[in-house]
Parts: structure tokens; C-alpha cells; sequence
């Protein structure tokens, strides 16, 4: 690693730190997902996924001095809002169909 | 090429008639199908009579060839032009093809004009002129090979016109596969002409003959022979025939003209334009003259007893082109030719005489159930009448000197010729026999049956029995010296054959056996006609061999036909079909059901399981990139070597 570009935030807290957080996040986004019943709920962990995402972009964006993966996150949070309204019309939609949000119990798709 | 001879247009005319006619045809009124389908001859006709026309003013014209400026085949050594060529022979032969199929077409607005398919008829017959134009005009054997298929196309529509009719149908496949046979001949010696001569064109092979004097045998041989087995596919001869008298379940115009007149001379006509190459081989020529005298013979002994009109003119037919083949055999080309032409003639007055005999019996083909038919056809029984004259000999009608022409040709052939012409004289006689039988038959005697309703028949049938019959009468006027002098370009000039006392002589016999053969049907079915059955009864054994036509078709059923159908029963459908190829179609099948039955419970529906699949794939992929194989797999193998790692 180039000495000179070592930086304030760096000796403050260290860059795996930040990664461990987001890889905590990203794990707690998947495991609400494998298991939690409710709808809503596995519609939330996959925020928590994208956020986790989120912020190991900015971190890598810090270190390296590029713009580019803050852009990405732009990118993300805006594809996540679309998501999040089309996601929550199913859902509702969902509901107003089958008076349930338990996931095993919406199947229709299979054979 | 001559500005106002365009030889293209000949063929093309037939064709473009068939494709209005077998388009749009059965949507429109009849007069309008009538038109196109009598004006597609009528044009070919035209053009050829005008080519004759300007040959004849200017006899430099011929040979006049007409090649597609595009390369039809260019394949590394292999050039083949669409070429056509006209010369004397293929003038003389579009001729009658053009003009016979004119005066047939014309005679098919009145046979077929009830029948259902009236359009389909005229399209095919259309067809059939537009192959056999280019059969004939072909300047090189592949475009020969076209038109040869082509009328073997059309005769198999055509033989096959009833379909409803099963017998009809067989007739038309069976047409169809033993001319495939011949066909196969025809092919074997055209590659053997590309591998040997290195073109197809009869033009550059004739050169390249010419060249080399001293080229015989072998290997033309065998060209020749191949080419021959062609011939007696298409030409019906022994042991080929087969098939032409069950062709007769066509309407009778086409048998007229596709099964007496025309298609069946393609054979005749083929080996005539690659004299060249029989010439140089003296045994291909004997067997051609053999077979063309034994099918003379052979199919004139089965014509003696049959009872149906039309399968009696089908075995005369098959005896008649025996006639133009042992012409051919004894190199007298221009004779065969001159038979071919004269044959046409009162072969298709026979024919469509025939049928106007059919169509006014309504639909009756038994000689036993006529008689007495002069008073109520006195026309079609006079020209019925000129026709038998023709083909039995008698002079001066036209069949008198063709046949003459021939006999005398082999007569003049050394010891194997004299007996040929014993052969064709024996031939002579049957054939006066049974055509004479046929007469009286058919309108002599009392009448044998009720005819329920009779047809008039109408002048577009009688018409071209008039022309055809003034045709049968003066159509051997030429005589065979001019005759064989037009075609001298073409097939070859003969050394003049010493004219005399000789072919007076042999005219004079052929006269009397024909006169012999009327005295005999005479007795037997004017003066007593009961001799005829007691004869039958005398000799039950013979009788029952020449009524059942020697038993050739049950040979041919027993030693080819059922060996064949038994392979294909057995090997090719039962082990090839079902258990080798529907073995590997069921193996397929069953694998791709036996996976999807197993992959199927993976597809639980459950949307946790899905999440934890992907979850487990994304973890594997994760395993596979970040964990350093390579140094994990060394460490393993020390640990297995017993070796200490750092």
C-alpha cells in the first residue's frame, strides 16, 4: 500500500471495520430472509442487504479516492425506492388476494 | 441463332400453360381451360412447323443449338450448359410430338368434358408436352435426363388420373418405380460418359468419337448397355414391359399419346441420338436387336388372347416399339425412326379410336361385349379400320413401309439378321391377327351386349381421327430413302442399301403374312365363331400361359417384389425403424422424463427454499474464488506423500 495516500480516517478506524459491519449487515439481511415467515419482513432484509452493499461501496469509494462507487450507491438507493414501490404494491396486492403475507403459503406458481 | 426462331419457346409454351391451367384452372370456366390448354400445343406446334419451314428454305439452319448464357452446372471440373439443340432428328420428332399432341389435346375436349378434374387433366397433358419437348430438344444428356424424368412425372399423374381408383394408383407406382430402374441405367451411364469423356454434350462426345477412330467396345460397351436399360424402362421392353399394360387404367387420350405415340418412343428416340456410341459397339447393338425382336415377338403372343380393347393396343404398342428397337439394333436408325413416326400416327388413331369405341359402349373395355359396332360408330369403325390396315402392312398405308424399311434392314444383316427377320415377320403375322381380331370383335358380328345409353360422339373427337387417319394412310408416302437422306445429318448416313428385286421380294411376303394373319382371324371370328373357344379348349395349357401374359408379373412378384417388400417388412421396418431408431427415440424420451420427474421436487414452490439455494450457490461461488486451491491441493498431496510442508 502507497504510504502516502494512508489518511486521516484510516488511523482513526480502520478500513476492516467498516467491512466487517457491512458483511454483519449483509448476513443479518440474509438470514431475515431464509427465515422469517412475514412478507414485509423478507421485503425489509433485502434492504438491509442493499444497504450493507451500500456502505461497503462508500468505504472501498473512501479509501481509494474514487467517485465512482458513490455513484453507484446513488444508483442503488434509487433502483431500492423503485423496488420498494413496486414491492409494496405486490405485497399489498397480495393481500387483497390471498388475506395472507406468510411466504409458504403464496405458491402458486408451482406446478 | 436465327431471329425469328426461338427454339425456348417451344418448350416453354406447354409450360406455361400447365401453370395457368394447374393454378388458377379450377376456378375458371371451362371454355377459358379449353383455350389455354389447346393454344400451349398449338403454339409449340406453330413454332416448330415455322422451324421446319425455315429449314427447309435454308437447309444450312440445322443444327441450330440454343444454350442459356448462365452456366446451368459449374462445379470444379463439371460444366454442364442448359443447351437445346435442333437437327433433323429432334425436327422430325417434335413434329410428331407437337403435332399429335395437338390433334390428342384437341380430341380430350371431348372425351374428359364431364369429368371431374377437367382443368387438372389438361394441366398435366400440358406438362407432359413441355418435358417431352425438352426431352427431345436436349442438347446434352442432362437436360435429357430432365425431360426423361419429367414424362415419367407426367405419365405417373396421368396413369394415376382416377386416384379414387385404386388399381389406378398401383398402375401409376408401378409405372413410376420400374421406369426408376431403367433410370438408374440411364444414370450409371451418364457418370461413366462424365468420368470417360469428361462432357455429357452429344455434340462434344461425337467429336471426341470421331477423334479416335479407334476407340470399340469395352468401355463403350458398357455405356451403351446402361444407356440401354434406360431405354427399356422408358420404351417398355423386355424385361421392363411390365409396367405399359397396366398404364392403360389412364384415360384413353393419354395412353394415346403418353403410352403409344410419344413417351414410350423416348427410348427409341435416345438411342438414335447416341448412335455414335452404339456404333462403335457391335455387341451392344446385338442386344438391342435382340431384345427389340424377342419383345417384338413376346408381347405380340400375349396381344393374341387378351380380351381387353385397350390392353391389346398396349401389347401391339410394346410389339411395335420391339419393331423400332431391332432397328435400331440393326443400325438402321433412320428406319426406327421412320417406324416411330408411322407408328404415332396409327397408334393414336387406334387408341382414340378406341376410346370413342369406350365412350360409346359407355364405359365398356370387353372385346366380348361388343360387335356389331360399325352401324352405330360407321366413322370410328372406318378409321378403326385404316388404323388396323396400318399396323398390320398392308400397302400403301404407312405402317407398310416402316415396317418394310425394317425388315429389309435386318434382312440385309448376315445370318443373325435373316433370322431377325424371320422374327419381325412372325411378329407380322400375330400382329395382323390379333389386330384383325380386334375388328371383328369389336364391330363386326352381332352385337353381344344392351348398350345401356349412347353417347354421340362429338366432332372434337372425331376430327382428329379423320386427320389421323388420313395421316396413317399417307404418312409412309415419303418412303424410307428420303426419309433416312433428311436424317443422314443426324443419325449417321447408311451405305446406300441396294434397293431391287430384293425388297420387292420380302415386300411381297410381308404383304401375304399380313393377308394370312386377316384369312386366320377371319376364320376363327367371321365364318365360325365358335373355333376360336374350341381352339382354346385344345390347348387349355398355352392358352391359360398367353391369357395370363406368361405369368411374367407373379416371376417378377415371387423373385423381386416380395424378397424386396419381406427386407423392408423385416429388416428395414421392424429392426432398423422400430427397434434401432424407435429404441433411441424411446431411450431419449425416457431420459428426459426420468430427470424431470427427479428435478421436478426441486422446484418446491417454496420461496425460502429458492432464497436458501441461491444463498448456498452464492456461498459456493465465494468458497471457489476465495479459498487458494492451488495451495490447498499441494499441501494435500505432501500430507499424502508422507513429505513435511512448511
Amino acid at each position: 500500500m502507497n504510504p502516502t495516500t494512508t489518511s486521516f480516517l484510516q488511523q482513526e478506524v480502520p478500513l476492516s471495520w467498516y467491512l466487517l459491519l457491512s458483511a454483519v449487515l449483509f448476513s443479518l439481511g440474509v438470514i431475515g430472509f431464509l427465515i422469517k415467515r412475514n412478507l414485509i419482513t423478507v421485503f425489509m432484509s433485502i434492504e438491509l442487504m442493499l444497504n450493507a452493499v451500500n456502505l461497503s461501496f462508500v468505504t472501498f469509494a473512501h479509501q481509494w479516492h474514487e467517485v465512482r462507487g458513490q455513484i453507484f450507491v446513488f444508483f442503488v438507493m434509487m433502483v431500492a425506492a423503485a423496488e420498494a414501490a413496486v414491492g409494496l404494491a405486490i405485497i399489498i396486492a397480495v393481500f387483497r388476494a390471498r388475506a395472507t403475507l406468510a411466504v409458504d403459503r403464496i405458491d402458486l406458481m408451482k406446478l | 441463332m436465327n431471329a425469328y426462331l426461338h427454339l425456348w419457346l417451344i418448350p416453354l409454351a406447354p409450360f406455361a400453360g400447365f401453370l395457368f391451367n394447374g393454378l388458377l384452372g379450377r376456378r375458371l370456366p371451362k371454355f377459358l381451360v379449353t383455350t389455354v390448354a389447346l393454344l400451349a400445343p398449338l403454339v409449340a406446334f406453330a413454332a416448330v412447323a415455322n422451324a421446319w419451314l425455315l429449314s427447309q428454305a435454308n437447309p444450312a439452319l440445322l443444327p441450330l443449338a440454343e444454350t442459356c448464357p448462365t452456366p446451368w452446372i459449374n462445379i470444379a471440373s463439371l460444366h454442364v450448359d442448359f443447351s437445346l439443340v435442333l437437327d433433323q432428328l429432334s425436327l422430325v420428332m417434335l413434329l410428331v410430338v407437337t403435332g399429335v399432341g395437338f390433334l390428342i389435346h384437341i380430341y380430350s375436349v371431348g372425351y374428359m368434358h364431364d369429368e371431374e378434374g377437367y382443368a387438372r387433366y389438361f394441366s398435366f397433358l400440358n406438362l407432359f408436352l413441355f418435358f417431352m419437348t425438352v426431352l427431345v430438344l436436349a442438347g446434352n444428356a442432362l437436360v435429357m435426363f430432365v425431360g426423361w424424368e419429367g414424362v415419367g412425372l407426367a405419365s405417373y399423374l396421368l396413369i394415376g388420373f382416377y386416384f379414387q381408383k385404386k388399381s389406378a394408383a398401383d398402375a401409376g407406382k408401378k409405372a413410376f418405380i420400374v421406369n426408376r430402374i431403367g433410370d438408374f441405367g440411364f444414370l450409371i451411364g451418364m457418370f461413366l460418359l462424365l468420368a470417360n469423356f469428361g462432357t455429357l454434350s452429344f455434340d462434344g462426345i461425337g467429336a471426341q468419337l470421331a477423334l479416335n477412330p479407334a476407340w470399340h467396345g469395352g468401355l463403350l460397351t458398357v455405356i451403351a448397355l446402361c444407356l440401354l436399360l434406360g431405354a427399356t424402362g422408358k420404351s417398355a421392353q423386355l424385361p421392363l414391359y411390365i409396367w405399359l399394360p397396366d398404364a392403360m387404367e389412364g384415360p384413353t387420350p393419354v395412353s394415346a399419346l403418353i403410352h403409344a405415340a410419344t413417351m414410350v418412343t423416348a427410348g427409341v428416340y435416345m438411342i438414335a441420338r447416341t448412335h455414335v456410341l452404339f456404333d462403335r459397339s457391335p455387341f451392344a447393338l446385338g442386344v438391342v436387336a435382340v431384345i427389340g425382336a424377342a419383345t417384338a415377338l413376346f408381347a405380340a403372343t400375349i396381344g393374341l388372347v387378351q380380351n381387353d380393347i385397350k390392353r391389346v393396343l398396349a401389347y401391339s404398342t410394346i410389339s411395335q416399339l420391339g419393331y423400332m428397337f431391332l432397328a435400331c439394333g440393326v443400325a438402321a436408325y433412320s428406319a426406327g425412326i421412320f417406324h416411330l413416326v408411322t407408328h404415332a400416327f396409327f397408334k393414336a388413331l387406334l387408341f382414340l379410336a378406341a376410346g370413342s369405341v369406350i365412350h360409346g359402349m359407355g364405359g365398356e373395355q370387353d372385346l366380348r361385349k361388343m360387335g356389331g359396332l360399325w352401324k352405330k360408330l360407321p366413322l370410328t369403325f372406318a378409321v378403326t379400320t385404316v388404323g388396323v390396315l396400318a399396323i398390320a402392312g398392308f400397302f400403301p398405308f404407312a405402317g407398310f413401309f416402316s415396317k418394310d424399311a425394317i425388315l429389309f434392314a435386318a434382312f440385309q444383316q448376315g445370318d443373325v439378321g435373316k433370322a431377325l427377320w424371320l422374327v419381325g415377320l412372325i411378329t407380322a403375322l400375330l400382329t395382323s391377327f390379333y389386330m384383325f381380331r380386334l375388328w371383328y370383335m369389336a364391330f363386326l358380328g352381332k352385337p353381344r351386349s344392351e348398350v345401356g345409353h349412347h353417347h354421340a360422339t362429338p366432332w372434337s373427337m372425331l376430327g382428329p381421327l379423320v386427320v389421323l387417319a388420313l395421316l396413317s394412310i399417307c404418312g409412309g408416302w415419303i418412303g424410307i430413302e428420303r426419309f433416312s437422306a433428311y436424317l443422314a445429318p443426324s443419325t449417321g448416313a447408311r451405305p446406300h442399301e441396294a434397293a431391287g428385286h430384293l425388297e420387292l421380294t420380302l415386300g411381297l411376303v410381308a404383304i401375304a403374312v399380313a393377308l394370312l394373319g386377316w384369312f386366320v382371324a377371319d376364320r376363327l371370328y367371321r365364318q365360325r365363331p365358335a373355333s376360336a373357344e374350341q381352339l382354346a379348349a385344345a390347348w387349355p395349357g398355352s392358352y391359360k400361359l398367353l391369357l395370363n401374359k406368361y405369368y411374367v408379373d407373379e416371376v417378377y412378384g415371387v423373385t423381386i417384389v416380395k424378397p424386396l417388400f419381406g427386407f423392408s417388412r423385416f429388416v428395414l421396418e421392424w429392426v432398423v425403424d422400430v427397434a434401432i431408431l424407435g429404441g433411441m427415440a424411446w431411450l431419449l424420451g425416457g431420459i428426459a422424463l426420468l430427470s424431470g420427474a427427479l428435478l421436478q421436487r426441486w422446484q418446491s414452490g417454496n420461496l425460502r427454499s429458492y432464497a436458501a439455494w441461491l444463498a448456498a450457490g452464492a456461498a459456493a461461488l465465494l468458497l471457489y474464488v476465495l479459498v487458494p486451491w492451488a495451495t490447498v491441493l499441494a499441501s494435500v498431496s505432501a500430507i499424502h506423500f508422507g513429505v513435511a510442508g512448511h
